[in-house]
């Protein structure tokens, strides 16, 4: 049941936090050179980018965002990258950050992380029972004795989330506390999130159904001190926590594990200085069970319908224990806005 | 009190050995001629053997290690009439080794079982692996995607709340197998050649909800937490199914666990499994199973328990009666089954007294 897709329909949307992207399209040019690739400016960045030439790249920059008119959605730093894929005409989208590199399997060979990407949304997901062995899809693989052959078809992968080796995705104070472990293991599987199941989701290394998802992949919750460290933010974990309640009330499939990127130690140092005011510590208590407990409508039948359903229920319930929860019910009301004036049309 | 025993590995911690407070539990009904490979491993522990078939038959147990061996004639008289929940001519008989152990853990392990190596080359100690697995925390609630938090060089990402850093109690460690998958009939079929090639390096937790086919053949567990709830079923002579003595197992144990708030970890260690069963023989065992369990999966995802359940028995005679009512209706076996879920309730507090008015767990 894999589906075909075209290196054509595909775009890599990478957000410049950093002014020289030299090093890294060096290095990706074997996996990216045949894609359209959108690169997206922080507006707060001030420099000029360099990007070597030999790739069809497009980059937006501060002025390209006064297109969307006056909008309440902050696309600074990290979350630059969402107006990639507001302007991305693709089915599917790629999105790799600048700090990130190709990473090498168990056996030494370079990991084209791209075609992982495109494997995992390609093959079923199985949302629905685990699987012990966990892709069934993957080569060498199957499902296991006592799987119900009723669901052994799967449902789309719209989600994929890749991982990282040596600079692991921490939040400050584990960064601080464990300043010295670096993530060594590569775990050889792709899994299936179930359904009612919910995690974490880091942009750090994504790839999606821009065509069906599109609506809900937004930067709407934000810190008051968000900055320019992953660690600063919490805008695509909670983007990925609705994303998955979405998918998992319209049967849509989630998948984690591979491909991994190799991310460098650029930042690892400065942990310290972010948990001074760090709100993130608390956010997250207050989130998860929000998540865990809400059930959206049998009625809410596309994603547009249960981001709005969604955004309503986050206004009432979470907006009261914090602001930053009400504002981001708006971004979220105020994403679906420019969604729809700006961001559905797929070539 | 745990025994300590220094592994030599400057860096790593060094794994309890747990020698007087784990059970090594193994079915069988040919030999144990695999125990040689795994003496280094398991020659610590007590072993109960659960001979199945032909109680007249002798099994020969490999000098040196300390071991309890039943045969049929022996689950009779020690259980009496209640014996009959017992399958027979089927390796379900394992979990009455479970119901005579007297520790705190369980590892099981099928006899066609050996030891693996992982990439590096070196040989797997399973039973360490799972020791670890069963001594540190699980993450039911919410989906680490660095796996296992509480391995070396790992960590909760980010985005995972504090407040739930300090996981649920780990009542059930799942490992896998490398070369012979443990495929249904139909797939041996299809793919007689396929080998699990593929080392999976990680440990994580199957989330709260979420069902999976629990296999028997590299299993360990905490006795005192969910023992109960191991109940393997009626398979085998006189049944009308078999292969699902541990799937029962699994799901009946995964609906009790998370009632209970306890988790359930899958992955490493890995096992060598050496045989591959007749494919004929299975599809005749697992048939009926093939179709029944269109209905039981559903049973289970819906299934609730009352909330004043708060031990794993309560739990698990909860559960018999609407395996009685509602499976019941698709087949007279399950009637039979959970009849003798309750007749396994009775003899598990029959002989293991003291834990019967102990709260094995407390429902969230």
């Amino acid at each position: 049941m894999s589906l075909e897709i075209q290196d054509s329909e595909f775009d890599i949307v990478i957000a410049a936090l950093q002014p020289n992207l030299t090093t890294f399209f060096e290095a990706w040019r074997p996996f990216f050179s045949r894609f359209h690739i959108i690169v997206v400016k922080d507006p707060d960045l001030a420099e000029e980018l360099q990007i070597p030439t030999g790739f069809d790249v497009k980059v937006y920059t501060k002025s390209d965002m006064g297109v969307l008119g006056a909008t309440s959605i902050d696309f600074s730093g990290h979350s630059c990258r969402y107006f990639g894929y507001l302007v991305s005409r693709k089915k599917y989208v790629i999105s790799i950050d600048d700090n990130c590199l190709p990473a090498k399997d168990n056996g030494g060979l370079i990991v084209d992380a791209v075609s992982q990407h495109m494997s995992n949304l390609k093959t079923p997901a199985t949302p629905f029972f685990f699987n012990t062995l966990y892709d069934p899809f993957r080569k060498g693989a199957d499902f296991v004795r006592g799987y119900p052959f009723s669901l052994r078809e799967g449902v789309e992968c719209m989600l994929s989330c890749g991982l990282w080796l040596h600079n692991a995705d921490y939040d400050p104070m584990t960064h601080v506390v464990k300043r010295n472990q670096r993530n060594t293991t590569y775990v050889d599987a792709v899994m299936t999130v179930p359904i009612g199941a919910i995690m974490p989701v880091s942009g750090i290394n994504v790839a999606f159904n821009r065509e069906v998802l599109g609506p809900v992949m937004f930067p709407a919750l934000r810190l008051r001190k968000d900055g320019k460290h992953r660690w600063d933010t919490l805008e695509d974990i909670w983007n990925g926590l609705c994303a998955k309640v979405v998918c998992d009330r319209l049967g849509y499939g989630v998948k984690t594990g591979l491909p991994y990127v190799i991310r460098s130690d650029a930042e690892a140092g400065k942990a310290l200085e972010s948990l001074k005011e760090w709100e993130g510590v608390k956010v997250m208590d207050d989130v998860l069970p929000f998540f865990q407990s809400v059930k959206l409508s049998t009625t809410a039948t596309t994603v547009e319908d249960c981001v709005k359903e969604l955004a309503s229920i986050v206004k009432e319930k979470l907006g009261p224990q914090n602001a930053i929860f009400a504002k981001a019910a708006d971004a979220m009301e105020e994403w679906a806005k420019l969604w729809e004036s700006h961001g559905a049309q797929s070539s | 009190m745990a025994t300590t025993v220094t592994v030599p590995s400057p860096s790593a911690p060094s794994t309890p050995l747990l020698k007087d407070e784990l059970d090594i539990v193994i079915p069988t009904i040919r030999n144990l001629d695999f125990l040689e490979m795994w003496r280094p491993f398991f020659q610590p522990y007590h072993l109960i053997i659960v001979q199945d078939g032909d109680p007249s038959k002798t099994i020969k147990v490999p000098e040196g290690f300390d071991y309890e061996l039943y045969n049929r004639n022996d689950i009779n008289r020690i259980l009496g009439p209640k014996a009959s929940c017992i399958s027979f001519k089927d390796s379900a008989c394992r979990c009455f080794g479970y119901m005579v152990s007297k520790k705190k853990y369980v590892f099981t392990i099928d006899d066609d079982c050996f030891v693996a190596k992982d990439p590096s080359g070196k040989d797997i100690n399973a039973l360490e692996q799972h020791i670890k697995n069963l001594l540190s925390p699980s993450t039911p609630l919410f989906f680490n995607t660095l796996y296992d938090p509480y391995r070396e060089g790992a960590d909760f990402v980010r985005g995972y709340p504090f407040s739930l850093r300090e996981g649920a109690k780990t009542a059930v460690s799942h490992g896998l197998w490398l070369n012979i998958p443990d495929y249904d009939a139909p797939t041996q079929m299809v793919k007689p050649r396929e080998r699990n090639t593929r080392y999976v390096d990680a440990v994580m937790t199957v989330p709260k909800g979420t069902l999976f086919p629990m296999c028997g053949m590299n299993l360990g567990f905490d006795r005192e937490l969910i023992g109960p709830a191991m109940y393997f079923g009626l398979m085998g002579d006189g049944q009308p199914i078999g292969r699902y003595d541990d799937m029962w197992a699994g799901w009946c144990m995964k609906v009790i666990c998370d009632h209970l708030g306890l988790g359930v970890k899958t992955g490493l260690p890995y096992i060598w499994h050496s045989k591959a069963s007749n494919p004929f023989v299975n599809l005749k065992k697992e048939y009926k199973g093939i179709f029944w369990q269109e209905d039981i999966i559903p049973f289970f995802q819906n299934v609730t328990i009352p909330k004043e359940c708060d031990t794993v028995q309560k739990c698990y005679l909860a559960l018999s009666e609407q395996v009685r009512e509602k499976l019941g209706k698709i087949d007279p076996y399950f009637v039979k089954l959970a009849d003798a879920m309750v007749t396994w309730i009775e003899a598990w507090d029959e002989l293991n007294p003291s834990t019967a008015a102990v709260e094995n767990g407390k429902a969230k």
